[in-house]
């Protein structure tokens, strides 16, 4: 069964690809794939946009899961020691730290989207400022989302070494502080990334007349 | 990877079930059990542990037996709740724990109907871990026919019973040869479906079974010396799982005396100690001429002292269904103790008191 789950997963997939592209190949337009010219002329916006949305939504993914582990532990340790429940809170925090960290580079990136006029837009400066939005926000979605594992199988343990002998709780805490520092990483860099990018502003678009009268019949 | 998705349909019960761990009997404890005069003051130590007042309403002239039976339903009343809060797979692994129950019980009912005994009032001294709905339904059978063809259609046994045994085995065979071929098909089907529940949990649980499978063959082998068991007859109840299999099994199933089985023991550094008279010196200072049923003896209460020792050894892994069989293997170590404390109490055998085998 699970073998002819992942052959069909990989494969077929695969076969899609190869079906289009020998299509386009065999119609005439495989120039249809180009990548240059999907990076030219996919608006700066989307970049953005995307970035922020990868930013929160990966970081609460990964709280929400670091908080059902440990969360689950809790419960299941605290029926026979209830005053763990109120101690492992701390760990159910270092969670929700986590998507903090999404929400204020969510907020920080979603500053630099401003309303620019589609004439106006392809600048060598508003490509640069979607790209890093989009990496940025990339980094920081999977920092997170790693660090919020991290600190739910650590916070799960934590809960459960708690329950079985106190002393354990703030020796199992100090490794759950580590793992809850990598998040802090990701923030910064994507601090760092989004730095020396400017807001989306008007100006005289460098490449714009050459884009538009390349396009392909594919994109409008 | 385990620790990413184990938690969505077990981690609650998995805390539970560290939680009842949690309550297991330490030394500090059954220290103050060996120290009662009587059984009242048994009764008033137990209750300031984890069984609390479990004893509360029963009359005053307390047997061991009541003990013994109102510790067995705490923990009967434990698993019951787990396996209500049990998704898949942890539902079916739990059922695997309740099928070696089952086998007992319906082994006890063979007898029953063998020797034409009411079977009904068999049904209470049925372990309650192995009642299935349709147990009564057995009891209707008067013959050995009829009880074979209801065991296959009623019990999640069938298969076990199918595959190796056929209605007019159930008459012919002594009764622990049956028990054993049918523990034999449990087992090794339980190894392969742990196989199936990934890595954690496989490995934890394959070393207990394999540890089980083969003291189950020492057993199988120490106790057919001397009897009308043919050494072909004794190869086949030996689990095709376990650290002595495929080799050791071999020389077991050929082996004539105990120095044979010790030999084979030797290969495999964790059981070497089974046979290892100078330590047994300590436990109860008798060990010059400790005969065949000595060693005997001795080696039952090594295998409980290793099954602890592997168990408590799983508890060591999060994030893996091992504990919930542990635990149950556990506690039952811990009401054997209890019974035994409180047997050497009542019958006043303080020389005997400690021979228990501590777990915490």
């Amino acid at each position: 069964m699970g073998y002819y789950s992942s052959y069909y997963s990989i494969g077929f997939p695969s076969f899609l690809v190869v079906v289009i592209a020998l299509y386009l190949l065999f119609t005439g337009s495989g120039e249809a794939f180009n990548v240059g010219r999907f990076l030219e002329e996919t608006s700066p916006f989307v970049w953005g946009s995307l970035g922020i949305g990868l930013c929160i939504g990966l970081s609460v993914l990964g709280a929400g899961w670091g908080i059902f582990l440990t969360g689950s532990s809790i419960l299941g340790g605290g029926v026979r020691t209830p005053r763990i429940s109120t101690k492992n809170l701390i760990s159910i925090i270092f969670c929700e730290v986590v998507a903090i960290y999404g929400v204020i580079m969510g907020i920080v990136y979603s500053a630099k989207l401003q309303n620019v006029p589609e004439a106006q837009l392809y600048t060598r400066e508003n490509y640069f400022t979607g790209y890093a939005m989009f990496f940025g926000g990339l980094t920081v979605g999977l920092c997170n989302l790693f660090c919020g594992l991290c600190v739910g199988v650590a916070g799960s343990t934590a809960a459960l070494a708690d329950a079985a002998d106190p002393t354990l709780f703030v020796k199992v805490l100090v490794v759950e502080v580590f793992g809850s520092v990598l998040g802090l990483f990701g923030l910064i860099v994507g601090l760092l990334m989004i730095g020396n990018a400017t807001e989306f502003t008007a100006g005289t678009p460098v490449t714009s007349t050459a884009a538009r009268a390349l396009a392909s019949p594919y994109v409008y | 990877m385990e620790g990413l998705f184990f938690n969505v349909n077990s981690g609650f019960l998995e805390g539970i079930v560290r939680g009842y761990k949690a309550g297991i009997l330490t030394q500090g404890h059954y220290a103050s059990l060996t120290q009662c005069e009587s059984l009242d003051d048994f009764k008033t130590q137990l209750s300031a542990t984890d069984y609390g007042n479990f004893l509360a309403n029963e009359p005053s002239p307390l047997s061991t037996a009541t003990i013994s039976d109102r510790a067995t339903q705490i923990l009967v009343d434990q698993f019951n709740f787990i396996r209500s809060n049990a998704v898949e797979p942890l539902g079916k692994f739990l059922d695997y724990i309740t099928y070696g129950y089952m086998i007992d019980n319906v082994v006890l009912l063979i007898t029953g109907t063998l020797h034409e005994r009411d079977t009904h009032e068999l049904l209470e001294r049925c372990h309650p871990l192995g009642v299935f709905d349709t147990m009564p339904a057995l009891c209707v059978a008067t013959n050995v026919e009829e009880l074979y063809q209801s065991v296959l259609v009623e019990t999640p046994l069938a298969p076990y019973f199918r595959d190796c045994l056929s209605a007019a085995d159930l008459d012919d065979l002594n009764i622990e040869i049956i028990r054993n071929t049918v523990y034999k098909a449990y087992l090794e089907d339980f190894y392969n479906f742990v196989g199936t529940m990934g890595s954690p949990t496989s490995e934890v649980m394959q070393l207990i079974l394999a540890f089980e499978a083969d003291r189950r063959t020492i057993n199988i082998t120490i106790n057919s010396f001397d009897t009308e068991l043919s050494k072909e007859q004794r190869a086949k109840l030996f689990p095709a799982i376990g650290r002595l299999f495929p080799e050791g099994n071999n020389v077991l199933a050929k082996a004539e005396d105990i120095d044979q089985v010790r030999q084979v023991c030797d290969n495999i550094s964790e059981y070497r100690s089974f046979f290892d008279n100078s330590t047994a010196a300590q436990g109860n200072g008798a060990n010059h001429d400790v005969g065949e049923l000595g060693v005997a003896a001795q080696l039952e209460d090594r295998f409980f002292r290793m099954e602890v020792h592997l168990n408590k050894q799983a508890f060591m892994q999060q994030f893996q269904y091992g504990v919930f069989y542990s635990y149950m293997k556990l506690k039952e170590q811990e009401i054997r103790n209890v019974t035994w404390i409180a047997e050497c109490i009542a019958q006043d055998a303080r020389d005997r008191i400690q021979d228990f085998i501590p777990i915490f």
